[in-house]
């Protein structure tokens, strides 16, 4: 059943070839004594695809990416990374995988250089192999004037090229990124997008999470929305828009008072109206027609956008919270 | 460019070799990280660990020893009281270095920099990173101890080839305290907690016949300074520095084998624990 959910709503080239799973989930559970931080989840990610999960805080993303990694023991199901079970083949299993933790770990004891090779020496990589190797990534991540600089000295950005630089010095088959632009500014949000997305481009399996739907909508292949330990839909981000949003959203704010109680007054407005506390969305197939319908009952808001949908949408649809909070 | 292309073999190597969920028998990679991070480290540290015990030595043995005169060392054998206190200063260094190393600097490593966090995302196992660091403190250990010999005999405070064998005997009781000291931070939450330690090292650093024997206690307080660890090793050091042997040597080695083995037991087992959880 799995299989046929995977091929029905990817919409990447490379699945046509039919590659074999890289990642097979099953029932994947985690419990933390009485809380479930992942409540049996199955997905499967073929090679080469950019596979994202999309949620809140909370929402067991990171609880299942430890557990690819192995660096977290399940309560049951199963998981076979490469055909290895992560928790009995650890050090196996990640020798072909890159880690960018949510929160940068780099060492900074060490310089700029030394990270990438002392990180090299963690997987038992030669020194031959690995000096090429860290000017190579070094220069991947327009990182080679800081070669010989203290890691403390790097701004924010830097320091995350830097660690999923260290990812890669293993060559991993795939690429575990939990939470990759988080605390990020724009810009250097979109440098880390760009050879994200070159690494992709190389055949390097993704595995991102992100509660940012721009982020996922840039560079996923196919996501599941995962809420409270569960999996809430999946599929290609266009597909999940089309399946649970409307083409277009009409933003519209009456003030924090009228808000509430505006939404009767709306009704049969568009296919669907959702109330926030800060605005009311009305969701259409034609927004700009929303507005005019919206006008002709003389509600006068205070300001009004019409949008795409997004990802934004569809988790709003599937939980009726919103994704940040 | 690609990050992709060439050196396969050399991943893929690494790749093949047999692991096990805990250990990768790549504790060397641990060791050569520390001795890269030492290098570029204040070399401060290291040489006030060193002059230490060399002050205390000087100040106890030179100023205080004239008014001792000599003391009954190991087998009734009178000693100066410089000789006498020296072994014993060697032992308090090498417990003091080994806990430090495995107590507040594992402890910043673990909850500060996620050193090891990061460490066993890698193909090291927590049994790899364990050797490495405590390989590390032992290291620091034999320059202590060495340094601390020459001084000794630069002071006129070896009289037999014996002596040379307390550097081991440093390094052993280092071990001992590095492997259970790794254990036991790993139940450290705080730095309140942190401060548990000194309130234990101290009492023991004073009491465990470092400066006077333990025949100036009561039978019962004689019993309980020799349940604890440090006074195996002054013991075993001040027996060694005079080459006077006894059956009691082998009970001091023993001690701190049987130390090492459940220290690495316990620290193996909660590395797992708080790494693979």
């Amino acid at each position: 059943m799995h299989n046929e959910a995977t091929r029905s709503f990817s919409t990447s080239a490379s699945l046509q070839m039919n590659p074999p799973a890289v990642i097979t989930a099953e029932n994947l559970t985690k419990s933390y004594g009485e809380l479930t931080a992942v409540d049996g989840i199955s997905f499967e990610v073929p090679a080469g695809e950019s596979f994202g999960l999309l949620g809140p805080n909370g929402a067991g993303k990171s609880t299942t990416m430890k557990m690819i990694g192995g660096v977290s023991q399940r309560t049951s199901g199963k998981l076979s990374i490469m055909g290895l079970d992560p928790e009995t083949h650890g050090p196996e299993v990640r020798a072909h995988l890159g880690v960018v933790p949510q929160q940068d770990n780099l060492d900074e004891e060490l310089k700029v250089r030394e990270n990438l090779i002392v990180y090299g020496r963690y997987f038992g990589l030669p020194l031959s192999y690995l000096r090429p190797k860290a000017d190579e990534l070094l220069e991947f991540a327009q990182l080679t004037d800081k070669a010989k600089s203290r890691v403390d000295a790097l701004s924010g950005g830097m320091k995350r090229r830097l660690t999923i630089a260290r990812s890669l010095i293993n060559e991993p088959k795939i690429l575990l990124l939990d939470e990759p632009t988080t605390g990020q500014d724009p810009q250097a949000r979109h440098i880390l997008w760009d050879r994200l997305f070159r690494l992709k481009e190389q055949g390097v399996t993704l595995i991102l999470t992100t509660h940012y739907m721009d982020e996922a909508e840039q560079l996923c292949d196919r996501l599941i929305v995962v809420d409270k330990g569960r999996i809430m839909a999946e599929g290609s981000p266009a597909s999940l828009i089309r399946e649970y949003s409307t083409r277009e959203v009409l933003e519209l704010r009456f003030g924090s008072e009228r808000n509430a109680t505006i939404g009767v007054e709306l009704a049969g407005i568009g296919e669907r109206v959702e109330t926030l506390p800060d605005r009311v969305l009305i969701y259409a197939n034609d927004g700009e027609s929303a507005l005019e319908q919206v006008s002709a009952r003389r509600l006068r808001p205070l300001t009004s956008l019409v949008r795409r949908s997004s990802l934004e949408d569809v988790f709003l649809r599937l939980t009726g919270r919103s994704l940040v909070d | 460019m690609s990050v992709l292309t060439g050196g396969h073999s050399a991943t893929d190597a690494a790749r093949e070799r047999t692991f096990g969920p805990l250990y990768s028998r790549n504790a060397l990679a641990v060791v050569s990280r520390g001795l890269m991070a030492a290098k570029s480290s204040t070399w401060l540290i290291l040489v006030s660990g060193f002059f230490e015990p060399v002050l205390y030595l000087i100040s106890m043995g030179v100023g205080l020893g004239p008014i001792v005169g000599t003391v009954a060392g190991p087998g009734g054998q009178e000693i100066s009281y410089a000789a006498y206190i020296a072994p014993a200063l060697l032992a308090v260094s090498a417990m003091n270095g080994a806990v430090y190393d495995s107590t507040w600097n594992v402890f910043f490593k673990m909850n500060f920099a996620k050193l090891y966090q990061g460490m066993l995302y890698t193909s090291l196992g927590p049994l790899d990173v364990a050797i490495g660091e405590i390989f590390l403190a032992l290291l620091r250990g034999l320059l202590y101890a060495t340094g601390f010999t020459a001084v000794m005999a630069v002071m006129g405070l070896i009289t037999t080839p014996w002596a040379i064998l307390v550097i081991p005997a440093s390094v052993l009781i280092a071990f001992g305290f590095a492997s259970f000291g790794m254990g036991i931070t790993s139940f450290m939450k705080t730095f309140q907690q942190m401060d548990w330690i000194n309130f234990f090292m101290l009492p023991m650093f004073l009491f465990s016949a470092t400066f006077y024997p333990l025949s100036v206690y009561p039978q019962y307080i004689q019993w309980l300074i020799q349940a604890m660890p440090l006074w195996h090793g002054v013991e075993l050091l001040r027996q060694i520095s005079i080459g006077s042997f006894s059956p009691a040597t082998a009970v001091h080695i023993a001690y701190y084998l049987v130390m090492i083995a459940l220290g690495i037991t316990l620290t193996t087992g909660r590395l797992r624990k708080l790494f693979l959880k």
